[in-house]
């Protein structure tokens, strides 16, 4: 792939120029933070998406793709994250589904299916039960399903889009087993990963990305870790932001031991204890799928842990109702904000009091005050600047940054002690993310503790006053004071390989 | 009182009008689990159904062939399922919406349709349509059980036969195998190059042609002619017995056996001692009956499943 640009509608380059050459029969690592450019560039090589510039060669030979069957038929073939199977259909079924072999014409050749299954299953060493259904298999065995899926269907070379992200580590070793047998064979295999043991445990070489652009290739025995983190972890932009030093007052949320496995018995978090302080930002840093997501949803009261403990100024809040959490102070600003955060089809009015539309203040008897609504959400929406022809305008018409200001201008206005904000600036445009940070250093300022989680490695290490970071369900390092940081220092814990001791680590408790 | 009753309906008569009555109802229930397999909830069977009904009656008059007279309203229904098709897959409504517009079709559009093609109003008395022939087998005469598939029209014959072919089709040829994967993970079937699009189309018109049958029979066999209003909830309740035949051919087809029964029952309770409002209302109370079951049975099972996985999860 040479010169491949892509820049999508909403403005977003992801790709710039990107270079990116795989050689037969090698497993190449195509590594980089959330939102690099990875997913985007293999998209472009699947014929999912078309590139604005650049071309593709394969074998020598130019080619463009423009859908993922023109891909599939030139030997290119993908194992989404997600799975793409059908639950109640079998193995078998499933392997043939849209090529089934036939019988007198008319029937579906059940037999053929299965002697075909057992065929490749044998062949490159992935054992399977082609009559099993799909619904009563592991994960790890959905994934081989996939990947030879993609060889019926005359797959040479192989993407896999962070394959082990849903595997147990057994199941892990298991694949790189296989993956090395499909290598002997003379398959190619471009496997997505951020962690840093598995590529440098079974790739060949490596091609970097940040930030939409290519960071090079390197051989896997030719680079070292740290070099890998520093190419992949680093800030390209800083926008300004002036912040006044913070002054911690007392602490407002201790979470203590949090252990939690989600529903397909992964160990999401392992004894997770930090506390928020009054007055400061504590920002949670990690690559993504690290249990950042899965510790604000307890905290948020929608999954329960194994075992451990929040408390909210000194009482317990696990298990309590988000009505009850927004009495006694508490704001988020989810990730999703079509989905936790805002009604798309509900006007921005109705968006702003939907926390509040209880309350004395907007009602009259058993109707609403419209004149106090009114008076509120002008009111709001001129503080938070939000950018709308009225307040009786649908909040799924805005822009990304000003349904987020939406959400925010709700979150900030209720008087929070306590602000959980999730990516708050995650695909919004400058402006948007400028002026949400600045509220939030502003609110904390006030005394508001703000627990930050996000992925933006230049936003946690901006905003926040103090800092943890977190790696394979565990907090890995804790810095009281994030002034003198470094992105490489940064990019070491991130990438997990470091960890500072547990007398450090215990410091973020502030017992 | 009870005894009357039992004595009526242990009967080979009892079990022939059974067959009767289920016979719509079963072309129905097919009709819907062909789509519902697709992953299309075709609401409208009933309007198809009633446009089944009339035009087996006129396409009959006119060629005074029953045969073309039953293809005729399959092949309306193939129509209006393909329709039905292109509004939602192509134009982008909400299916059920356009299922509504095709009952509002069936009852008010039968009786323009009606007059504008024959100048009849409510009904097609006045028409000489033809009649779909029973299947005479005599020496079934008399045999208890076997004897009440004596006197059954060829439709009956047909539809049983359906619930073997539309069997077949889904689990034992590859298009089935497309509408089961198509109907469950459309994007698994997308992601290998599957046309969705083109496999759901298929289905709806194979499931207006069910519904078209269904119809055919409701005015060429079961009554004489086509009346307004005709198919009066048959539809819906061939919907019902899909969902408590759990999308199955055989399950469906049992479940339409329930609900003929219980129309059955009705019919033979009329004039026994009991209030004749009340003993009308037994199949739909039976209806409603089995959907409960089944809604109770669908749960317990959604719940066993997420304690099998929490224990699992708690396991690992």
């Amino acid at each position: 792939m040479r010169g491949i640009t892509k820049i999508y509608p909403n403005g977003i380059a992801a790709n710039q120029a990107v270079d990116f050459s795989v050689r037969a029969g090698e497993i190449h690592a195509l590594m980089g933070e959330n939102g690099a450019g990875k997913s985007t560039l293999m998209k472009i090589l699947m014929g999912l998406e078309q590139p604005q510039e650049g071309e593709i060669f394969l074998g020598g030979e130019k080619v463009s793709f423009a859908s993922p069957q023109a891909a599939i038929a030139k030997g290119v073939g993908m194992v989404h994250q997600h799975f793409m199977l059908v639950p109640s259909l079998t193995v078998a079924e499933n392997m043939v589904l849209g090529i089934e072999p036939k019988k007198h014409g008319v029937f579906f050749d059940r037999a053929g299916a299965v002697a075909l299954t057992k065929e490749y299953s044998e062949r490159y060493g992935l054992p399977l039960d082609p009559n099993a259904k799909i619904a009563d298999i592991s994960v790890g065995m959905k994934q081989k399903v996939e990947i030879l899926k993609a060889l019926v269907r005359g797959a040479k070379i192989l993407i896999l889009d962070e394959p082990t992200a849903v595997l147990t580590t057994r199941e892990t070793e298991e694949l790189f087993k296989q993956l090395v047998i499909l290598k002997e064979q003379g398959f190619t295999v471009i496997f997505i990963s951020h962690k840093l043991w598995e590529v440098k445990q079974i790739t060949d070489r490596i091609t970097i990305m940040r930030g939409g652009k290519s960071m090079g290739v390197h051989t896997t025995a030719g680079i070292s870790e740290q070099e890998i983190s520093r190419l992949m972890v680093g800030r390209d932009v800083m926008l300004s932001l002036e912040k006044e030093k913070a002054e911690p007052g007392g602490s407002v949320l201790n979470v203590r031991g949090l252990n939690y496995t989600n529903q397909w018995g992964n160990r999401m978090l392992k004894d997770v204890s930090f506390t928020v302080r009054a007055g400061e930002i504590l920002g949670v840093a990690g690559v993504e799928g690290n249990g950042q997501s899965d510790l604000v949803r307890i905290l948020w009261g929608f999954e329960s842990p194994d075992s451990g403990s929040v408390a909210f100024e000194g009482a317990e809040i696990l298990g309590e109702p988000q009505s009850w959490l927004r009495e006694l102070g508490i704001s988020y600003i989810p990730e999703d904000r079509m989905v936790y955060g805002a009604a798309g089809g509900a006007s921005i009015e109705e968006n702003l009091i939907s926390d509040r539309a209880w309350g004395k203040r907007l009602n009259k008897g058993p109707f609403f005050n419209a004149g106090a609504i009114r008076k509120e959400c002008d009111d709001l929406i001129k503080r938070f600047k939000v950018l709308a022809r009225s307040r009786g305008q649908r909040v799924g018409m805005l822009s990304g940054g000003n349904i987020q200001k939406v959400v925010v201008a709700r979150e900030f206005s209720a008087g929070p002690k306590l602000i959980i904000a999730e990516q708050p600036t995650r695909g919004i445009d400058v402006g948007a993310t400028e002026f949400i940070r600045a509220r939030m250093v502003e609110l904390s300022r006030q005394g508001a503790g703000v627990l930050l989680v996000s992925a933006d490695l230049a936003e946690v290490m901006q905003l926040s006053d103090s800092l943890i970071v977190m790696y394979g369900g565990e907090v890995v390092a804790y810095f009281e004071d994030t002034s003198a940081l470094t992105d490489a220092e940064m990019g070491e814990y991130m990438l997990g390989l470091s960890k500072q001791s547990a007398e450090e680590l215990g410091r973020a408790a502030h017992d | 009182m009870f005894e009357q009753i039992a004595s009526s309906v242990f009967t080979t008569a009892f079990l022939a009008s059974v067959l009767r009555i289920t016979t719509p109802i079963l072309f129905a229930a097919l009709a819907s689990v062909i789509s519902e397999r697709a992953g299309v909830a075709n609401i409208g069977l009933e309007g198809i159904m009633m446009l089944g009904a009339l035009f087996g009656v006129i396409f009959s008059a006119w060629t005074q062939s029953a045969f073309v007279g039953v293809v005729g309203a399959g092949l309306v229904g193939v129509l209006i399922g393909l329709m039905m098709g292109w509004f939602s897959l192509k134009l982008g409504t909400d299916i059920i919406l356009s299922g509504i517009a095709v009952n509002m079709l069936g009852a008010g559009g039968t009786i323009f349709l009606l007059f504008m093609f024959t100048g009849l109003r409510g009904n097609s008395a006045a028409l000489d349509s033809r009649m779909i022939p029973a299947l005479e087998m005599h020496f079934l005469e008399g045999i208890p059980v076997l004897g009440a598939f004596a006197r059954q029209s060829i439709l009956t014959y047909v539809a049983l036969l359906c619930v073997f072919l539309v069997f077949v089709l889904l689990y034992k040829t590859p298009l089935g195998l497309n509408i089961r994967a198509v109907g469950e993970n459309p994007h698994a079937a997308d992601s290998v190059g599957m046309s969705v699009r083109k496999v759901k189309y298929i289905a709806l018109g194979i499931s207006g042609f069910l519904a078209g049958l269904g119809g055919a029979y409701m005015s060429m066999f079961y009554s004489r002619g086509f009346t307004t209003d005709m198919v009066a909830g048959r539809g819906f309740i061939a919907l019902a017995a899909q969902a408590m035949g759990r999308g199955e051919p055989l399950g469906a087809m049992l479940s339409s056996l329930l609900f003929g029964a219980a129309d059955a029952l009705s019919h033979h309770m009329q004039g026994t001692a009991l209030p004749s409002q009340l003993v009308a209302t037994i199949p739909y109370v039976i209806t409603i009956i089995g959907l409960s079951l089944y809604a109770a049975r669908t749960i317990g099972k959604v719940k066993r499943a997420r304690k099998a996985r929490a224990q699992t999860a708690t396991n690992a």
